[in-house]
């Protein structure tokens, strides 16, 4: 009985919705994200960190953006506003991630995922929670908590 | 927790609450029988629901207080110190209520103390009722042996007990609600809706609120829409909607203020005043959530009023005023505000008192205190950390100052106000909007952004450009705007926001208040005012001053709120009166010391003068025609007094036409002009004064901004103005002279306080270090005051004071330090060494005042 149900939590499959930020494929458990949307009249909020792309209306909610190319401290986007975003909902508040595109949605055994290999660039490293290996690519799982822990961020640097 | 437990708990606090009011206006009226009626009534049911409850200790309690209270309805003469025995008990009850409501559970301990007390009273031979005492009285076990065997079931029987008063207690309910009956009547009415329910509905009306928005203006782009009729009926279906919703969050004030009759109570007896409190217009209803905010406050001030306002009895007597003093509070609607006024009949402010405390505290110097109406000296007791009572009170003095009650004004859009008329009461006046979920707000655009400011703290639009009526000017980098013969500080959206652009000196400027703070916003176009629902700012922007919330537009997009008050404190610093005085009051050595504010003018020649800006309260430009010749002088009504008007030297010449520039200076309600021809800048730097000047007014040069400037010594100047300008304020003749030696390494501030002190009719002896003073002390004659810098190279301030006090001829000299920085821990060590006094470096009447009393002088003349 034990051994069974072991088993079929090892072979128990997350779906993962993708998406790519600088050509890098990036990973979101399903049940964390509301919605996949295109950002636009994005309001940019003066004083607000580099990470905080701006604030904008979804549906009568009001959605925190963040740039995740920003956030992954890689170059920017060239020209204009993020192709598409990802929303999700944390602590009750709405947040979008900015990503350059969205894929499709995967499933994946918990077993194949791995940890994170020891060459991963730090600042990705710090933003994951494991990577499963792909035909020819690494997806990275993201941790959505530490991605909203800008805070934290900032007392490091 | 358990639903029955719950509702009990939030009837009961209701209860009590009433019955806290209630018995105060019962000890007025002790033959009111209907107030009696009610009172008792409470505690019967308190009594009655506790049984079933099991709550057993709370029930003896409530049983004991409700003889008492039997008592009383059958005849027995009510005492204050009844009335305090049965107030006591319901306090007892409310703390072990609030332990039950956090755990659920009674706390342990017992109530013999109280109960005793009860029991004794009801016992009272003297006070016996004049009527037969009820049925119910007399089947009850004669009360001390009685309230015993209660007591020891409290600890050990608690389920025989429990058995026993749960029956009494079925019995009991039955007849308190016959006696209910007519109150249930008209309780059916009302129905109890959970907060949160309440809550989650004005929620969903800001929603359609904006939805609504958002419709209207896509139809105001198509002139012909057929949407056009049925939208303006949703529209006015929205807002009755809205207004309805808004009006089940209204409650009366009243319930912000059922404590207070029992807090003045209290605090009559504590502090042996008589005190009245009268309050009207208690149904005045507003938003619950606002309701919470203004409590305590208001608390705080009623406490304020009995405390320091109301006088004692025999000074009331003295005064021809009645025995009894009144707080009276008020409340009424105006506009989308409510008004609430809190009244008492006492003493009034201290004004002279005020103007001290600020001084000696460095809230604001000297100059600015003249500078201030009494009414503006009064506001002063709005600054943290300000309190004028001489001694802490238990009663007003529990850390929570007049700057939180301000405070919380301020954090809900509210304004505080005060009027004080000496002797005859002072009056606060509290200013609140209605609700905040939804508030009128203008919209305004900024370097192409667009933000919302919230117009209840915005007085008026000005439009700003180089031609018109108003033009932006610049002392130094900041700018300010001339509004009708004040300078008001301007604040660039774009700039506090760093949102780039040029950086135009035309605009709108929206005219601020924030307390009693008024600043302009600088906007590039003002577009429309609108009704905004306040959405909360997300967590990671919430540490953004300048912003207090966000909100969606009728066109959907989102656009943050504007916070006055945190934009104001991001331009604090940077406003140039102001930041005079943050180099004078930072006592923590933060700000450099060693940064001098210099105003820079020009006058007479070209070459730039300069003054400190410290001695300036205030620049003016007047109207030429203004400018009234007397006795070949040049005065100026202003502010309802001639001020003289002075030129540094003849070469300065005073316009016959247009707008005079000049520099006003003022100490204790007196006022000089001095003439310049131009301002020129406000510059913070190094003060070193390289050549010393001979030259009267002139103190020296010193380079300024790379340039030669004059440092003009307006010590010089004041007595030219009123040839008593020092003495004057004492109104007698100047003591004889005295010797005081004044020790500073600063040639600037010797030379200004040496004329000081000279004028005040002491002789001076200024050296420039404490060396150089011993040598003074042992070969001149005796010095009768040393007042002496505490920052000075080789030797300091301390050590000099601890070699005086070695010397036995000068061990009894009285010495007073003088410090940019009066900190608590410097006048520790001062004490220790044997310094008299401290006296803060720009305090020119405190150094007078100081040395006047080291010197006796004082007593003298006392």
């Amino acid at each position: 009985m034990i051994g069974r149900t072991t088993m079929q939590s090892d072979n128990e499959l997350t779906e993962f919705v993708t998406f790519t930020v600088a050509g890098q494929i990036f990973g979101l458990p399903i049940a964390r994200v509301q919605d996949v949307f295109k950002p636009f009249h994005m309001t940019r909020v003066p004083l607000a960190g580099a990470e905080i792309a701006g604030v904008l209306n979804l549906r009568g909610r009001i959605v925190t953006a963040i740039d995740m190319r920003n956030r992954l401290a890689v170059k920017k986007r060239e020209g204009g506003e993020a192709p598409m975003a990802i929303g999700i909902e944390a602590k009750g508040e709405s947040f979008g991630l900015l990503v350059d595109a969205v894929g499709e949605v995967l499933k994946l055994s918990d077993m194949q995922r791995e940890p994170n290999p020891i060459n991963l660039d730090p600042k990705l490293a710090g933003l994951s929670s494991g990577v499963y290996r792909l035909e020819g690519q690494l997806l990275v799982v993201l941790d959505i908590d530490r991605v909203l822990d800008l805070r934290g961020e900032a007392v490091a640097a | 927790m358990d639903d029955l437990l719950q509702e009990f708990l939030t009837e009961t606090n209701e209860s009590l609450e009433r019955v806290d009011a209630e018995l105060v206006r019962f000890e007025q009226e002790p033959n009111n029988g209907q107030i009696l009626g009610n009172i008792f009534r409470l505690v019967h049911t308190i009594k009655g629901t506790c049984g079933f409850l099991a709550l057993p200790r709370l029930e003896t309690l409530a049983h004991a207080a409700e003889n008492l209270m039997g008592k009383f309805r059958d005849g027995m003469p009510v005492t204050t110190e009844a009335v305090t025995l049965i107030l006591s008990t319901i306090d007892r009850i409310k703390a072990i209520l609030e332990v039950i409501g956090a755990e659920e559970r009674e706390p342990e301990g017992d109530d013999r103390d109280l109960i005793g007390l009860l029991a004794t009273w009801s016992q009272r031979e003297d006070l016996k009722p004049q009527s037969q005492p009820r049925a119910e009285e007399a089947e009850r076990p004669r009360p001390t042996p009685g309230v015993h065997a209660i007591d020891e079931a409290t600890d050990s029987d608690a389920p025989l007990l429990e058995k026993q008063t749960a029956e009494k207690s079925l019995a009991d309910k039955r007849s308190a609600e016959r006696s209910d009956d007519e109150r249930e009547r008209v309780a059916s009415h009302s129905i109890r809706v959970n907060v949160d329910t309440l809550d989650h509905l004005m929620t969903t009306v800001s929603e359609l609120v904006l939805t609504r928005n958002q419709l209207l203006e896509l139809v105001r782009r198509h002139e012909d829409s057929d949407f056009k009729v049925p939208l303006q009926r949703l529209s006015n279906v929205t807002a009755e909607l809205q207004e309805g919703v808004m009006k089940t969050r209204m409650q009366p004030i009243g319930n912000a203020w059922q404590k207070l009759p029992r807090i003045v109570r209290d605090l009559s007896a504590e502090l042996g005043k008589q005190i009245e409190l009268e309050m009207t217009g208690a149904d005045t209803e507003l938003d619950r959530q606002v309701l919470e905010m203004v409590k305590d406050p208001l608390t705080h001030l009623v406490r304020n009023c009995a405390d320091h306002g109301i006088e004692s009895a025999a000074e009331r007597l003295a005064a021809g005023k009645p025995l009894r003093g009144t707080i009276r509070l008020t409340a009424c609607h105006e506009g989308g505000h409510i008004i609430i006024e809190i009244a008492d009949d006492g003493r009034g402010l201290n004004v002279e008192r005020i103007r001290a405390k600020a001084i000696e505290h460095g809230f604001a110097s000297e100059s600015e205190i003249a500078a201030k109406s009494e009414a503006e000296t009064c506001n002063l007791i709005f600054t943290p950390g300000f309190s004028t009572a001489a001694k802490v009170t238990s009663i007003s003095g529990r850390g929570v100052g007049m700057d939180v009650v301000r405070a919380n004004m301020e954090q809900i859009g509210g304004t505080v106000d005060l009027k004080s008329v000496p002797g005859g009461g002072t009056t606060f006046t509290i200013k609140i909007p209605l609700t905040l979920a939804i508030v009128s707000a203008l919209i305004v655009e900024a370097g192409g952004e667009r933000f919302a400011i919230p117009q209840l703290s915005v007085l008026e639009l000005v439009r700003a450009s180089n031609g018109g009526d108003h033009r932006i000017e610049r002392l130094k980098d900041t700018p300010v705007l001339r509004l009708r013969n004040k300078l008001l500080p301007l604040i660039n959206l774009k700039e506090t926001l760093q949102l780039g652009g040029s950086e135009a000196d035309k605009g709108f400027v929206v005219v601020t208040q924030v307390g009693s703070q008024i600043f302009g916003i600088v906007v590039d176009g003002v577009l429309h005012t609108e009704e905004i629902v306040i959405k909360p700012m997300s967590s990671k922007l919430r540490h953004i001053a300048a912003f207090s919330g966000t909100t969606i537009l009728g066109d959907g997009t989102v656009i943050m709120i504007i916070d006055p008050n945190g934009v104001a404190q991001t331009i604090g610093r940077a406003m140039p009166v102001a930041r005079a005085n943050e180099i004078e009051l930072d006592d923590d050595g933060t700000a450099d010391e060693d940064l001098t504010p210099l105003l820079v003018f020009r006058a007479g020649s070209q070459q730039p003068k300069a003054v400190l800006l410290s001695l300036v309260s205030r620049l003016e430009e007047i109207d030429c025609r203004q400018i009234e010749i007397s006795d070949g002088g040049h005065l100026l009504q202003y502010r309802d007094q001639l001020m003289p008007l002075l030129r540094i030297d003849t070469q300065t010449a005073i316009k016959h036409e247009g707008a005079q520039p000049i520099l006003v200076f003022s100490d204790n309600g007196r006022s000089m002009g001095l003439v310049v021809d131009e301002i020129v800048d406000i510059v913070e730097q190094r003060l070193d004064i390289e050549v010393a000047s001979d030259q009267p007014g002139v103190l020296g040069y010193a380079v300024v901004k790379g340039t030669a400037t004059e440092i003009v010594d307006i010590g010089h100047f004041l007595p030219q103005a009123f040839a008593d300008w020092f003495r004057w304020r004492d109104g007698r003749a100047a003591p004889r002279s005295r010797r005081v030696l004044l020790v500073d390494d600063s040639a600037f501030f010797r030379d200004l306080l040496a004329p000081l002190i000279k004028a005040a009719g002491y002789h001076v002896i200024a050296v420039a270090s404490a060396a150089r003073a011993l040598d003074t002390i042992k070969s001149g004659p005796p010095i009768d005051i040393v007042v002496t810098d505490i920052e000075m190279p080789e030797m300091d301030g301390f050590e000099f004071a601890a070699a005086l006090r070695e010397n036995p001829r000068t061990s009894a000299v009285p010495v007073i330090a003088l410090s940019a920085m009066v900190s608590a821990d410097a006048i520790e060590r001062g004490r220790g060494v044997g310094f008299h006094d401290f006296v803060a470096k720009f305090d020119r009447t405190g150094l007078i005042a100081a040395i006047k009393e080291q010197s006796g002088d004082l007593h003298q003349a006392a």
